[in-house]
């Protein structure tokens, strides 16, 4: 039950109505939905061109679709995907959901996670726009050089994706900083570190994997783009360069990305799981350690992308004990989820229906993984559409599947309605159905031949019917989301009312009303235990003595949550849209000219300080000079008394 | 839940020095993030030299030393005005944070200044061939961070003149000596990269 | 041909649409039955991981559906779930480990042979064609072909591989994995068919606008075949007995054909497009894109870019007399 907002509180942490409001909103509940519905946008428009893909391959030699296009398609389908739609989509649930379930008011830096929408939504656009202007890349989602390179690809295409990279990994890295800093430093008082909900784990194990991969291909576009726009020769074999370093590079994210869209899935089932079980995950250190371990782990992998480029078979050999023993902890994961759900007492509704859809599909896919790991097996099956099918059994099955699951369960937190438990289980039986038939048969097409990326294929291949049933597959997927859009447009007016806590779960997302007041909790709680809600004693405290004429914040120790000071919170701001669109000119200049760099670079240094200059003398809540005596303590003094219950 | 009882915090100050910052986990971030981008170039440059017959290729000569190691020492040297600066923001002395902080910024002014003659003294060009290519990005990613480490510090100094200075800006100052720091010490493995590496390979 | 001949032909041929063709799963080489034989070993453990695994999620869900409430999760049944979770994924690294053994087992078994007695094929890769030469100490017994190449049964071949433009991929499942053609580099790859036929390849590698439209066709034949084979193409061309033949010689020698392609025993000597000494014995044209014939001949010499768009050959402008007469020479060259 919910304890009635103090309006002047309501106040203090509300964001500016209207349009122009609208623009400066910080309230991480604001942005995380927004990244929400524009990635689930992306998702829809990656979906229309894989329909486009399947439509031209249903039949051999179709002419639906030219070569040029279908490279655009297929290229544009991947990258929006795996840019535009996996990762942030994830990142938007951490936005939303990771401060409520640490107790806290907000996420921190506020304004970054904001800018960082603008860097998504604007780097959409460009992309989109360059599609339609025929100037979208057509040389895969991964474009590798030579091929990218000036001489192959004179026009801008390759630059837009390079500069697509760009604005998302901007937008990402920002969110993981945003991320790590609020599980540290904001917690509720009494949530050590191993009191964390998993799903939080998940999502601070996944932001460090950003903040080390990411890195990677940034560095690598960037080069591709000074190659195509300055005459380096990174990657260009007339003058030195090497193809194959690009692969390392690119790789060295690229394997990490797939985990960095995995393991917040993971979070996913297990806070399901735990919910409609009825009891604590079992195995909490052993699925916490699986994550870390995981995200360790993943980085070590990358060759196993490169096995058919003829590296020295030792080397390959270490890859491939590497991408066999991931499946250790992911199986330890596994195993503990079984464990819960057998000593659990459960209660089948949507959410789980999709997490028993995630355990199907998932596992098919981590065990093709495990035979793709295999050198010989690889040189086989690589770049054949055994590997797409894999890819989509591990990404849809691990990461889509828990995130309508995802969907289905917080609906109800975010909207304050729940979504047709009828409709639920008709979007799950299409959208599993549909996914089966669409990619099942694609593991067989590999084997009998069928590379990637062909725009058509011989009628004297036999692969005709396959393809056929992969198309009619795809149909159903389309049936599945259309349905689901509906029920989530129609329940938002007309679904039955959530309360709190719909389905009597344990974190404290929970513990607010649903939707959650502008300040999340009127009185923020503290924790007892991993399940706050099943774990807390009745009397458990609530903080208080925060300030309500301010965005005043609780600032906790990093590793046992005790209160350590307070922080106002910056008010809704202009400047991260302001800085968004500054730094958008840069980069969409930038692919024209290298001046473009520099012209560029004046507003958004002048965005950036707009953005930084105090509004207010006082906005942090601290004295102005000259003072008499400091109140902000040294780092090594302790806090000033604090905490007295 | 039942509020009868509370955790009152009211007594807690309004923020704090040091890691106990958000904004100190935040700059560590940056830390990271840049780092990686860092090492993953150094990676990158003894990739291209195992890769090639002689280092510098085609008989190209090291980049003049001279240049380098002048920064290096400015860098270096500039440490000592930043960690005094940092010193006087957790004193709360405004006085010793305008006049280090002008100090910093004077060997900014240093730093960025020769590292055009570094530039201009790599002996290759970033079009030659891909080890022109990886010593322009590594000295350019660099010089990034200088620049705008040297304009962000700058309209800092700025503000803590012109005020309004609110005690957390001391804060910001610290905050701001702690990235000063990485973007030195970062310098030292790109100067022994991009100075020593062709002469001692 | 051997009566085994016709038989592996009809087996693998690359007209009708038979099982087989360019599949990993029909294995007519070394290097292609060992994976075979790993394939089936994973395909067999998975099958029964998955059966497994997802038994016992169905039996968990239906226990938990019926567990009543009031009933809390003793710490006997915590127990005893931890030795359960431990022995699953105890039993998981036993299984991976053994994978893991097969694995780099069924690598060393594939990996290179050092034959001395090895044929060796140089294999270039471009948008969108093969380049294939013989190698031999003797340069006048070099083979150089485009597109097509012949091995000998129960003999080992090494291909040297490369690429000239963007990366490719040379693949022939039937006889061995796949091989990426890296430009800068050139690495070595084993095949060694254990059986006569035709072989369907494609390029793997994403490489362009036409990447759909680079086949490759692997003939295996016994020795004394495959040395006729090579000898044949050793051969210069014989002079035309057609005089419309001869004509379209000239055609061939006076327009932008000689520019671009090779003819041994003439003046062609152009390095841009495939190697056309031999052009009518294969059995495609421009890469697998088209059966070879009268009729496709002339239209792919007519307009290439309306059979295969984007590739490198231009439209010619030739009269129709002039392209007959340089289709009957082209078909002279056997």
């Amino acid at each position: 039950m919910s304890v009635g907002s103090d309006p002047n509180l309501e106040q203090t942490w509300a964001d500016p109505p209207g349009v122009i409001g609208w623009l400066k909103h910080v309230d991480h509940k604001s942005i995380g939905r927004r990244y929400l519905v524009t990635a689930f946008g992306f998702f829809l428009i990656g979906g229309i061109l894989a329909a486009l893909m399947r439509i031209q391959l249903s039949r051999p030699d179709n002419t639906f679709i030219g070569p040029d296009l279908y490279n655009e398609i297929f290229t544009t389908h991947g990258t929006t995907m795996m840019f535009l739609f996996a990762v942030p989509v994830m990142q938007g649930l951490g936005i939303y959901l990771v401060p409520l379930m640490v107790g806290a008011r907000s996420i921190a830096f506020p304004r970054l996670v904001a800018f960082s929408y603008w860097m998504l939504l604007f780097g959409g656009i460009f992309l989109f726009v360059s599609f339609l202007l025929n100037a979208g890349p057509d040389v895969g989602w991964f474009s590798y050089p030579p091929l990218a390179e000036p001489l192959y690809t004179p026009s801008k295409r390759a630059d837009v994706w390079a500069q697509l990279i760009t604005f998302t990994e901007v937008a990402s890295l920002a969110v993981a900083v945003a991320l790590i800093t609020t599980v540290l430093k904001l917690r509720a008082p009494g949530m050590t570190l191993n009191r964390l909900p998993i799903f939080v784990w998940a999502q601070v194990v996944t932001s460090f994997m950003v903040l080390f991969a990411m890195p990677a291909v940034m560095l690598a576009s960037t080069e591709l783009i000074l190659d195509r726009l300055v005459g380096t020769h990174f990657f260009d074999v007339e003058h030195g360069g090497d193809a194959l370093l690009w692969q390392h590079l690119f790789w060295f994210f690229g394997h990490p990305e797939v985990y960095i869209i995995f393991i917040p899935g993971t979070g996913i089932v297990s806070t399901i799981i735990a919910t409609f079980s009825r009891r604590h995950i079992f195995g909490y250190l052993p699925v916490v350690l699986s994550l870390v371990s995981t995200a360790f782990m993943g980085f070590g992998l990358w060759v196993h992308h490169m096995f058919a480029t003829g590296l020295p078979q030792l080397g390959e050999s270490f890859f491939t004990a590497a991408s066999i023993m991931i499946a250790i902890p992911t199986g330890t994961q596994i195993f503990c989820w079984i464990a819960t759900i057998w000593s659990g007492r459960l209660s089948l509704k949507t959410p789980m229906l999709w997490i028993l859809g995630f355990f199907t599909i998932f596992v098919v896919g981590g065990l093709t993984g495990v035979m793709l790991a295999a050198v010989p097996l690889n040189t086989q099956v690589h770049d054949t559409f055994f590997v797409v099918a894999h890819l989509h059994y591990v990404l849809i099955g691990g990461a889509v599947f828990p995130l309508f699951g995802a969907f289905y369960y917080w609906y109800p937190k975010i909207t304050g309605r729940l979504l047709s438990e009828r409709l639920g289980t008709w979007v799950f039986a299409l959208l599993f159905t549909g996914f089966n038939l669409t990619f099942f048969p694609m593991h067989v097409l590999g084997l009998r031949g069928m590379p990637r990326r062909v725009y058509t294929y011989p009628a004297s291949m036999g692969w005709d019917t396959l393809n056929l049933l992969a198309s009619v597959g795809a149909l159903l997927m389309a049936c599945g989301v259309i349905t689901f859009l509906v029920d989530a447009v129609h329940a938002m007016y007309a679904g039955p009312v959530a309360t709190d806590n719909p389905w009597d779960a344990g974190t404290l997302e929970w513990a607010t009303s649903s939707p959650p007041p502008n300040s999340n909790f009127p009185r923020p709680p503290t924790a007892a235990g991993r399940e706050p809600l099943w774990d807390n004693p009745p009397d458990q405290p609530v903080v208080v003595g925060l300030r309500e004429d301010a965005r005043d914040v609780l600032v906790t120790h990093v590793l046992d949550a005790e209160p350590d000071h307070r922080l106002i919170f910056p008010e809704p701001s202009i400047w991260p849209f302001l800085t968004g669109i500054a730094t958008t000119v840069l980069f969409v200049w930038s692919i024209f000219t290298p001046w473009g760099v520099v012209y560029g670079a004046g507003p958004v240094f002048l965005a950036m300080v707009g953005w930084f200059w105090p509004k207010r003398p006082d906005e942090g809540g601290t004295p102005l000079w000259p003072f008499a005596r400091r109140t902000l303590p040294r780092p090594d003094e302790a806090p000033a008394a604090g905490g007295a219950i | 839940m039942n509020e009868s009882r509370t955790l009152d915090v009211s007594g807690l100050p309004p923020g704090a020095f040091g890691s106990r910052t958000v904004t100190f986990w935040g700059t560590l971030g940056m830390v990271l993030i840049e780092s990686t981008v860092f090492a993953l170039a150094i990676t990158s440059y003894f990739y291209y030299l195992a890769r090639f017959p002689s280092w510098p290729p085609d008989g190209i000569a090291p980049p003049l030393l001279r240049w380098g190691t002048v920064n290096t020492v400015i860098l270096l040297g500039s440490l000592i005005p930043n960690e005094l600066a940092r010193r006087a923001a957790e004193r709360v002395d405004l006085q010793g944070v305008r006049i280090w902080m002008v100090v910093c910024l004077a060997f900014a002014v240093g730093f960025n200044w020769v590292r055009v003659y570094e530039f201009r003294h790599l002996n290759v060009w970033w079009d030659h061939d891909a080890y022109g290519s990886i010593v322009w990005i590594l000295l350019g990613l660099h010089t990034t961070h200088i620049v705008t480490d040297f304009l962000d510090s700058a309209v800092l100094t700025t503000l803590m003149f012109i005020g309004p200075v609110e005690e957390h800006r001391f804060v910001d100052v610290e905050e701001n000596s702690v990235y000063w720091y990485f973007v030195v010490l970062a310098w030292l493995p790109i100067y022994g990269v991009i100075y020593w590496a062709p002469r001692l390979t | 041909m051997a009566r085994t001949d016709l038989e592996a032909l009809a087996i693998v041929s690359a007209a009708p649409a038979i099982d087989g063709q360019q599949s990993v799963l029909y294995p007519a080489g070394v290097q292609a039955s060992s994976i075979h034989n790993l394939l089936t070993l994973m395909l067999w453990v998975s099958t029964a991981v998955a059966a497994i695994v997802l038994c016992v999620l169905f039996l968990a869900v239906r226990r938990s559906l019926g567990t009543k409430a009031g009933g809390n999760p003793s710490s006997t049944t915590d127990d005893v779930l931890a030795r359960a979770v431990g022995i699953a994924v105890g039993t998981t690294v036993v299984l991976l480990v053994g994978l893991l053994v097969a694995s780099v087992w069924t690598g060393r078994t594939i990996a290179a042979v050092h034959a001395a007695s090895a044929v060796t094929i140089e294999i270039t890769g471009h948008q969108w064609w093969w380049e294939i030469h013989y190698e031999d100490a003797v340069a006048s017994r070099r083979v150089h072909t485009a597109n097509e190449l012949h091995i000998p049964t129960n003999r080992p071949v090494v291909l040297k591989v490369t690429s000239r433009d963007v990366i490719h991929s040379f693949w022939v499942p039937n006889l061995q994995g796949k091989r990426d053609l890296i430009p800068g580099y050139t690495t070595a790859l084993w095949i060694e068919a254990d059986r006569p036929g035709r072989f369907r390849g494609q390029c793997a590698e994403f490489c362009g606008l036409q990447h759909a439209h680079m086949a490759l066709e692997v003939t295996a034949e016994s020795d004394p075949d495959f040395e006729r084979w090579l000898d044949a193409m050793r051969e210069s061309p014989r002079e035309p007995s057609d005089s419309g033949a001869r004509r379209g010689r000239d055609v061939f020698m006076q327009t932008r054909c000689a520019g671009c392609h090779t003819v041994t025993g003439t003046e062609a000597a152009g390095q841009v497009g495939p190697d056309l000494t031999h052009v009518a014995t294969r059995s495609s044209l421009g890469a697998g894109t088209l059966a070879n014939s009268r009729e496709h001949l002339a239209a792919w010499i007519r307009d290439p870019q309306s059979v295969k768009p984007g590739n490198q050959m231009p439209p010619s402008a030739l009269s129709a007399d002039d392209l007959e007469n340089l289709v009957s020479y082209l078909e002279t060259l056997r």
